[in-house]
């Protein structure tokens, strides 16, 4: 062989070589490209979709300083369970309560309630009284303002039990007073602490009656009184995020709202527990019974325990399913909407489940709340009608939905035991917004186009079918700058922190009055039978 | 070391065969771990919230500790990334494929379909104790086996017995 053709054949080799190396670097150029083009129509998509909208606002800023501020003396009339935890908003657990979810969080590492209650900000607050008329209940709120296991260490203070609220009103050294009685001592409490001059933080439902409505929202609004009704959904960061997208007009003309409650246990239906210590010794039966329209003696004490530790059962002391939960996903959607106070209310229902045949182990004494509701709320002048339905039979998770020509918004709802929910925004396949995008196929109406999921800061016009799962479950929190936070410790901060610097909390007396007004609506027509009229001028109900 | 057994080689057929296996393994993987990066809300944490069997103690620590969950994240999205560059391009193949394959073991592992297992996050198919991830590590297993990337592949420059 010549030199030449040696020489020619180690060049062919070489090259075979080189090609041989390289022969798959084209399919990886293949990828790049196809990645890049991917990413360009994901990047179209979400510029033709909501995320940017959303994106460039950062969660509700709730952060105030509160440090150099003036420490504020709080007291709570009716400590129960829900009088409990807003306690621990304000920074005071209980030892029984603070032992039990240490060991929880020992077994349970993904138990953060221990983690979460001692890494809320200290309130610079003081529990200086507790006034319940059940004394064990009592001494569990002493034992709070006691407790030294909570954000800040040691409290400054600790509190004194008062037999009435009166008494707890006369100490002039209460700035502010959480009351979470039942709902039929709502008014005269909140009515006596405003013309005391302390400000109010008042669980939901605001009042039990129209009137009460009426002369709350006067007392506040005369003593200039700081007034948070509880409401926490107002500081859940999916609520404001779905007003941005309201307020944009991406879902288009919405003429029609549904919201749900779907329970199905004796406990969602207010059978809670009676304590074995509850007798006519410990608990202050007349007091109780005061502003009730109806009164029963003590007698053998059956009735009256029931109504007492199961109040939510009866009209009496409470409105069931419109105070306790309507009331939530009105002012949830309130908060997004503004719809404020209906112009009329129809409302039926029965009660077709939780009877003594039904359930002879649990039930004493008939309720005479209904299990299953319904309500339709007329707003002619902005073309609504919001739908409530309720049943405490059946836990189907039906969610609530705010449906636009344009696009639908599915949110999971406050009714499943007051759990965080995402929302998943969908378009409507004959949208008139939305027809070039379907046309071309930008948008799938098959597929949501915007979905957020709390807590993964799933802002993303482009997401898995696993976050679109996680985000309709809800299964995780509210968060602000990545830390899990309860939102009933940031509605209590709210509060004290408008009562510091004089301006108006997320769910101050006007939207608490619509809230007040339209539950009064839907309570009033199903008692009457008929449907219900807002007379706004003389501020009364025809 | 493994070497290509040279009747391998002389068969195109056989060859090519593995060859187009191991470019769609790593473009898979390629894929998958680009997908992640990119994406500045994705976390492994859903994931191993799902977690069942032998490993759902191990996926709770790691989902209740910050610092685990983003040492987790970053394996998995550098890790599935390198994985498949690797597999793509025929280069350090060898320790792509074995790399590679643990990481599916352990997601079998994590979440294996085995009988009376129920999972929250939706299938895209029906398993009973052999599903993708099973076969997707076999067939790494294979590739380290036959590694073509010495014939194919930039391997081929670190290899004498070519």
């Amino acid at each position: 062989m010549s030199k030449k053709a040696k020489s020619s054949k180690n060049t062919n080799l070489e090259r075979r070589d080189l090609i041989k190396g390289l022969a798959t670097v084209p399919v990886a150029g293949v990828f790049l490209v196809n990645l890049w083009r991917k990413m360009k129509r994901d990047a179209t998509k979400k510029a033709n979709l909501l995320s940017d909208l959303v994106q460039e606002k950062s969660a509700p800023n709730v952060v105030r300083s509160v440090s150099n501020s003036r420490h504020l003396n709080i007291g709570i009339i009716g400590y129960g369970g829900r009088g409990g935890h807003l306690v621990r908003g304000a920074g005071f657990a209980t030892k029984g309560w603070t032992d039990t979810v240490y060991k929880n969080a020992q077994k349970n590492k993904l138990d953060k309630q221990f983690d979460t209650f001692m890494s809320q900000e200290d309130l610079n607050c003081s529990l200086v009284g507790v006034c319940d008329l059940f004394d064990n209940n009592a001494e569990l709120g002493i034992n709070a303002s006691q407790n030294e296991i909570r954000p800040g260490g040691m409290p400054k203070n600790t509190a004194t039990r008062y037999r009435t609220h009166e008494e707890l009103l006369a100490n002039d050294n209460i700035d502010a007073v959480i009351i979470a009685t039942p709902d039929h001592w709502h008014a005269q409490i909140t009515i006596d602490a405003a013309k005391a001059g302390k400000h109010v933080y008042c669980e939901k439902g605001m009042t039990r009656t129209f009137d009460e409505a009426i002369k709350v929202y006067d007392a506040v609004k005369e003593t200039g009184i700081t007034f948070q009704l509880g409401h926490q959904n107002r500081q859940v960061e999916a609520n404001e995020k779905a007003r941005q997208i309201y307020e944009q007009g991406l879902l288009g003309p919405v003429n029609l709202v549904e919201l749900t409650t779907n329970r199905n246990s004796p406990w969602g239906a207010w059978y809670w527990g009676i304590h074995p210590d509850g007798n006519n010794k410990t608990i202050d039966w007349e007091r109780f019974q005061q502003p009730s329209p109806n009164k029963l003696p003590w007698g053998n004490g059956k009735e009256a325990l029931e109504r007492f530790f199961r109040w939510r059962c009866w009209f009496d002391y409470g409105t069931g399913l419109s105070g306790d939960l309507l009331s939530h996903d009105f002012d949830t959607i309130n908060q997004i909407m503004d719809i404020g106070i209906p112009k009329y209310v129809t409302s039926s229902g029965g009660i077709y489940h939780y009877t003594k045949e039904n359930y002879p182990d649990i039930i004493g004494y008939d309720r005479d709340v209904p299990d299953v509701w319904n309500a339709t709320f007329e707003y002619p002048e902005r073309d609504l009608t919001l739908l409530y339905s309720a049943s405490l039979s059946s836990s189907n998770p039906r969610g609530n939905r705010i449906m636009g020509h344009d696009a639908t918004m599915q949110m999971g709802g406050q009714s499943g035991g007051g759990s965080i929910h995402g929302f998943v925004v969908t378009a409507d396949e004959l949208s008139t917004q939305y027809k070039d995008r379907l046309d071309s196929g930008i948008i799938n109406p098959n597929y949501p186009i915007y979905t957020y999921s709390p807590g993964s800061k799933q802002i993303d016009g482009v997401t898995s079918a696993t976050s679109r799962y996680f985000a309709q479950k809800g299964l995780l929190y509210t968060y602000r700058e990545g830390k899990r936070v309860d939102p009933t410790h940031l509605h209590v901060k709210d509060w004290l922190d408008s009562i510091r610097d004089g301006s108006q909390p997320r769910c101050n007396i006007d939207v608490g009055f619509h809230e007040a007004v339209a539950c009064a609506m839907a309570t009033e027509s199903y008692l009457k039978g008929r449907r219900i009229e807002w007379d706004p001028v003389n501020r009364k109900l025809i | 070391m493994t070497i290509l057994h040279s009747s391998i080689k002389e068969n195109d057929f056989q060859f090519y065969g593995l060859v187009v296996l191991r470019v769609l393994i790593g473009w898979h993987f390629l894929y998958e771990g680009i997908s992640k990066l990119i994406n500045p809300y994705w976390s492994s944490a859903a994931y191993l919230l799902d977690s069942k069997w032998i490993f759902s103690g191990l996926a709770k620590t790691i989902v209740s500790n910050p610092t685990l969950l983003t040492i987790s994240d970053n394996v998995n999205m550098w890790g599935l990334t390198l994985v498949g560059a690797s597999l793509l391009l025929g280069l350090f193949t060898k320790y792509g494929s074995l790399t590679g394959m643990v990481f599916i073991c352990l997601y079998y592992l994590f979440a294996p379909p085995l009988l009376g297992l129920e999972y929250s996050r939706p299938g895209e198919g029906s398993y009973l104790i052999v599903n993708k991830n099973l076969i997707e590590a076999c067939a790494l297993w294979v590739l380290y086996c036959f590694p073509t990337s010495q014939v194919i592949g930039l391997d081929r420059f670190f290899n004498d017995s070519k």
